[in-house]
Parts: C-alpha cells; sequence; structure tokens
C-alpha cells in the first residue's frame, strides 16, 4: 500500500503541474490579453504521444493504481477477520483523525470520480487513437488531422469544465482526495520505517501542506475554466 | 452514586453471550473501578448468581492483567491509566456504563470479561528474548550506551502487555505491542545481534494468531495505559523490510 501509494502521489504531482499549464494559458489569454498560448496543449501532446509515456509509463501507472486498490480490500477483509465480533456500544477509541479511519470511504469516492473523469478524458482519447482510431486513420482524414492536432487539448478541457454540475463533483472529490492524501502520505512513510524521531513532525507537516495544496491546485483549475476561460 | 451496568455475560467460549443489565445504588467516588466491580459481583453473589468473571492481579497498573472495554475504550475513558488505576469519580451519578471485553480473533473470549491473551506469550516466545550467552550480571557500565537510546529502549520496555492497544485498534492489530518488544530489544547492543531474526518470527507468529494489519490511525497508541509511541511501529517496519531485504 505504502510503496504504491507514494508512486501515486508522484503521479498526482506531475499531473497537477500540467494542469496548472492550462490555467497560466487561460490568465495570458483571457487577463492578459495573449493571443496565443499553447502551455498545456504542447505538454498534453507530448505525454500523449511520447511512445515511453504511452507504451511504458502509462501501464505501470495503471498497474500501480489497480495494485493499490486490490490491496485496499484484501487489507480490508483481512483486517474484518480480525474482529468477527464488534463492540456493543461500538468502538470509542481515540484515534488521529476522520480520514485515517474512513480511507476506504475517501478512496471510494475517489474511484468514483476516476469513473467520470476516465469517461471524460481517458477512455474518448483512448478509443480514438487506439480503437476507432486505428480503423478509421487511413480512410478518415479528418479523424487523423483531429489526432494530430497539437492544440486541441486546451479547448477540450474548457469545453468539460463548462458545466457546473461537472465542476462540483470535481471540487467534492478533491476535498476528499485532500482527506485521503492526508492519512496516506504521512502513513505511507510510518509504514516503510522512515517515520523516526526528527523526521515525525516534518513529515506530518508535509503531509498537511501537500494534502491542501494538490487538491487545492487541480480545484483551482476547474474553477478557473468554469469562470474565467 | 448511583449506576446503571450493562456488562457482556458469557458462560464460555462456545456459549453466546450477551448484555446484562445491573443497577447499583451505592457507589462511593473513591472506588477503583475494579473496587465497584467487587461490589457488584457481592450483590450478585447475595441474589445466588453466577458472579462477574474479570481479569485482575496487582490493582497498581503495572501487571497489565485487567482488561475491559469501558464504553467503547479499553481501560475506560481516562487517558494513561489502567482499569484498576481508573476511579469512580469519572463517572456521574445516573450514568449508564457499557462494559465489555476485548475483543479481536486473536483474543477469544474465556468467561464474561476474560479474555485468553496467550497470543502475546506465544509471539514472545518466538523471538522477543535475547538469547546469546549473556553470563553473569557485568557492571552496569560495562557496555556505553547513548541515553537516548537507553531513554527509549525503556520507555518500550514499560509495555505492561496488556492488549489495549489490540482492544482499541479497529484492525485489532498487535502491531503496537509486538514493536515495543522488538524496539526494546533493538535499541540496545545485546538485542541488537538477533534482530534480523527476531523481527521476522514475531511478525509472522503475529499474523498466525489472527490479528489485523495496522492502518496507521493511531487508536493503539492514544488508548495505551503506558503511553507507547509509534514510533516504535515504523521502526518495526523498518527492520522487518531491512531483514526482508537482507536476511542476515
Amino acid at each position: 500500500m505504502a510503496f504504491s501509494g507514494l508512486f501515486l502521489i508522484l503521479f498526482l504531482t506531475q499531473h497537477m503541474t500540467i494542469n496548472l499549464l492550462s490555467v497560466v494559458d487561460s490568465l495570458r489569454l483571457n487577463i492578459f490579453g495573449a493571443e496565443e498560448s499553447n502551455l498545456f496543449n504542447q505538454a498534453a501532446y507530448f505525454m500523449g504521444n511520447n511512445p515511453v509515456v504511452q507504451f511504458a509509463l502509462q501501464p505501470v501507472l495503471i498497474a500501480g493504481f489497480m495494485l493499490h486498490m486490490l490491496m485496499a480490500f484484501v487489507l480490508q477483509a483481512k483486517n474484518a477477520a480480525a474482529r468477527p465480533d464488534g463492540y456493543q456500544y461500538g468502538n470509542k477509541a481515540r484515534a488521529y483523525n476522520w480520514a485515517s479511519m474512513n480511507m476506504l470511504i475517501t478512496g471510494g469516492v475517489v474511484i468514483g470520480f476516476l469513473g467520470l473523469h476516465f469517461y471524460d478524458f481517458w477512455i474518448p482519447e483512448i478509443t480514438a487513437k487506439y480503437v476507432t482510431g486505428k480503423a478509421h486513420i487511413g480512410d478518415s482524414p479528418a479523424t487523423e488531422a483531429i489526432l494530430a492536432d497539437v492544440n486541441r487539448f486546451y479547448p477540450e478541457l474548457v469545453h468539460r469544465m463548462k458545466y457546473p454540475w461537472r465542476v462540483a463533483i470535481y471540487c467534492v472529490s478533491f476535498v476528499l482526495l485532500g482527506l485521503h492524501l492526508n492519512h496516506g502520505f504521512q502513513s505511507s512513510f510510518q509504514t516503510t520505517g522512515v517515520s523516526q524521531g526528527k523526521y515525525v513532525a516534518g513529515i506530518k507537516k508535509a503531509s498537511i501542506a501537500f494534502a491542501v495544496i494538490v487538491p487545492l491546485m487541480f480545484i483551482v483549475v476547474a474553477l478557473v475554466h468554469f469562470f474565467i476561460s | 452514586m448511583k449506576l446503571t451496568l450493562h456488562v457482556w455475560r458469557q458462560k464460555d467460549a462456545q456459549t453466546q453471550g450477551e448484555m446484562v443489565d445491573y443497577t447499583l445504588d451505592s457507589v462511593s467516588e473513591d472506588m477503583s473501578f475494579l473496587e465497584m466491580m467487587d461490589v457488584l459481583n457481592q450483590q450478585i453473589i447475595e441474589a445466588g448468581d453466577e458472579p462477574i468473571a474479570f481479569d485482575h492481579d496487582c490493582r497498581e497498573g503495572i501487571c497489565g492483567m485487567c482488561s475491559m472495554v469501558i464504553n467503547g475504550q479499553p481501560h475506560g475513558p481516562q487517558q494513561g491509566t489502567t482499569t484498576c488505576q481508573l476511579h469512580m469519580r469519572s463517572f456521574k451519578d445516573g450514568d449508564s456504563i457499557y462494559i465489555e471485553p476485548f475483543r479481536a480473533k486473536g483474543f477469544p473470549v474465556v468467561r464474561d470479561l476474560m479474555v485468553d491473551r496467550s497470543a502475546f506469550d506465544r509471539i514472545i516466545q518466538s523471538g522477543g528474548f535475547v538469547s546469546v550467552g549473556t553470563g553473569a550480571a557485568p557492571d552496569g557500565n560495562a557496555i556505553p550506551i547513548r541515553k537516548e537510546e537507553a531513554d527509549e529502549a525503556f520507555n518500550a520496555a514499560t509495555c505492561i502487555g496488556c492488549g489495549a492497544c489490540v482492544a482499541s485498534c479497529k484492525n485489532a492489530s498487535a502491531m503496537l505491542f509486538v514493536s515495543a518488544k522488538i524496539a526494546q530489544l533493538d535499541r540496545l547492543p545485546q538485542g541488537k545481534v538477533e534482530s534480523k531474526e527476531r523481527v521476522r518470527s514475531m511478525v509472522v507468529q503475529m499474523d498466525e494468531e489472527g490479528f489485523g494489519n495496522c492502518t496507521n490511525t493511531g487508536a493503539c497508541s492514544a488508548e495505551c495505559p503506558k503511553g507507547i509511541s509509534l514510533e516504535n511501529i515504523a521502526r518495526m517496519n523498518r527492520l522487518y523490510l531491512q531483514s526482508s531485504v537482507s536476511p542476515t
């Protein structure tokens, strides 16, 4: 759990960085009057077409995510079996926080959100590129041209973020992702044995900072495109 | 003070238990919780019923025998104390108190509030000792040990093995207990020699006993009557990883 979680934290940081480029683009185009700004398009095109990213890193990412999810359910099943009879009064033990006791709930919301996110972006992209696209690229210049268009990513993103219900789901999901990260980040250092002595306080502070900043930046991306782009 | 007590009664490990209600009319706030249980048992015996079985021994917070989950908390509401050190002044007149045994697959109920904690003994037997020849008692300063290490070893050694960590953990994990015993020995030169073998065998035994896995909620440390630190678990995890990569 800890190693796959740390791997997913790295991926999340990289995803956030690229998404923030779309905010820079939006501000340059809509606030500062730039005629053209393609930072997000260039980054997204690179990620979507680089063979190392597509055929090496992407499968590793999917495997890492599946492993993290699978291990969460295995762990939950084993832990439930360790206390077959619960307390009549309920377990009122003092615990660190709500998130640490409910990782399966916050993780479940993130999985649900990923379903929407994949429906919005990943599935259409993969279908066009590797499923239907392959069959039609040869005899459909239009599809080929659309796929080859370096500047299609930013308009697609802005279009998706124009629906209030979608922006609301994104914002709520990222708040719960923040709770998941707050426990998961520091917990991974505890599980790997790094959390020791002088490092404990720093790891806790870094965990809170990461859990606030990263989801907040994703929320900023959604709100900027909803209100400004 | 007058109290309503809801106590778990279970004839033996094979019989299904249930909560039974009792009323006590004259409880002094100066009584310890176990003295209150003694008074309740006297009342039950005088009524011709079987008294409530519960574990206790030293009644001064050092033997680790007393257990009980009181209103959902192992050893009751007062932090850093065992059940025997808990006094009735922690409750109010008219309170309802729920008293249950520690609940975990690794701690099967023997009778009423008594649970079998011999799983902890088997974990200790699997590696919680120093097997190198230590000879006669050496001079106290024969092996120099840093003050900080000695203090931390001593802090880990204050674990009385009561099992409150298991009872409080939502996963019924025994990792705080096991890690305290491992850290106590690993921090000292005499115990360090066998650290890798020890951590492997104790973790294997812990899993075999049916305890759950740690998800780092911190409930174990918060409810521990001796305040054993979560850092011991991190230390055990690190030792376990090291021993997995390099077994010798």
